[in-house]
């Protein structure tokens, strides 16, 4: 098997994440996980 | 690296996993005070099934967050959560199920705990597998999608309806320190403790029900498996179709046959049970005429 076709789509699939990821952050996209992590998830414990 | 896992065995994966689950969930005034950290690390998806209102995490659990994101239709924070998972998943696939879990690691303790005889599996494993599929299109995706109020907002259906983790990892932990929390719990939370109960029994006879059958995420994880860059080699000169490894692996994968199934949580104990050393971890050298196959 070519080490292309062995590596070939992992490697894609990293990179898209990692600009997807990268992106992401850039654009602001942590601060909606954070406003949501520090805040106690109802949803989470069972009160809804 | 396969060589090295093989040397360790699963005492080292233990390790991992116990030093991993502290390391994240490491805010212990939480579980004293009955309260969550608010650091900014909460920013941080951690890889696992780890309730970011365990008293103790110090990260974002990767799949609230992208019910999260999807729910408030945030285009930003989908490409930050589901850019995080597509390159761990590319990385080490469903590795983060067997190695840096915290709910995964609860099952693999309970098991631990004697009992008459173990099941392979559950009645029904054939059909029950494509249940967290369902879950995960279904309670992850497009209810929180979809399913808004009249703000357009949607909730976080899984973690609201099903998730065991946020039971045990928060629910319990804050029900038991908060009075104010304890006397808000209704039908719900009744709900999903009768959940958590069943798995956490089902956990003794039965090998990780909750990542086999019910988990969004080793879902999500598994489709990764067969082309993510650390997988699973069989090197064909070398094995001879015994099924030790099958009969090694607690999830039953005929790892000798499809040796990257989605179900794979990459344990390595298979690695351990192959008396011809026909398994390795990619990558890894070719050494003269040997024939490798991925499958």
């Amino acid at each position: 098997m070519s080490k292309l076709r062995r590596w070939g789509p992992g490697l894609v699939l990293a990179a898209v994440g990692l600009v997807l990821l990268l992106g992401g952050l850039g654009a602001g996209g942590a601060s909606v996980v954070y406003t949501k992590a520090i805040n106690l998830c109802l949803e989470c414990v069972g009160i809804g | 690296m396969g060589n090295v896992i093989h040397a360790l065995g699963q005492r080292a994966r233990l390790l991992v996993q116990l030093g991993w689950t502290a390391l994240s969930n490491g805010y212990v005034q939480g579980f004293l005070g009955g309260k969550i950290w608010r650091g900014d690390s909460k920013s941080l998806c951690v890889p696992g099934l780890n309730c970011y209102s365990c008293p103790g995490a110090l990260g974002a659990c990767p799949l609230g967050s992208l019910q999260v994101a999807l729910a408030t239709h945030s285009g930003r924070a989908v490409a930050y959560v589901l850019g995080f998972l597509i390159l761990i998943g590319a990385v080490i696939g469903r590795g983060v199920c067997g190695w840096l879990c915290p709910f995964g690691l609860v099952q693999d303790l309970l098991h631990k705990i004697p009992f008459p005889k173990k099941w392979r599996k559950l009645p029904g494993d054939r059909v029950l597998k494509w249940v967290k599929y369902l879950l995960l299109a279904g309670f992850v995706v497009l209810l929180p999608l979809f399913a808004v109020d009249a703000f357009g907002q949607g909730t976080t259906w899984f973690c609201k309806y099903v998730c065991p983790s946020g039971t045990l990892l928060a629910g319990w932990p804050l029900a038991a320190v908060n009075e104010s929390l304890r006397g808000a719990l209704g039908w719900l939370f009744t709900w999903k403790s009768a959940i958590l109960v069943v798995l956490i029994l089902l956990s003794i006879p039965v090998y990780r029900p909750f990542c086999r059958y019910l988990c969004p995420l080793g879902a999500l994880y598994g489709l990764f498996n067969p082309v993510s860059l650390v997988r699973i080699r069989v090197v064909e000169d070398r094995c001879v179709s015994c099924g030790a490894c099958q009969s090694a692996c607690g999830l039953d994968v005929p790892v000798w046959q499809t040796p990257n199934s989605p179900e794979c949580i990459r344990c390595g104990a298979c690695f351990s049970a192959c008396p011809h050393g026909a398994l390795s971890l990619s990558p890894r050298k070719r050494v003269h005429s040997e024939k490798q196959k991925y499958r």
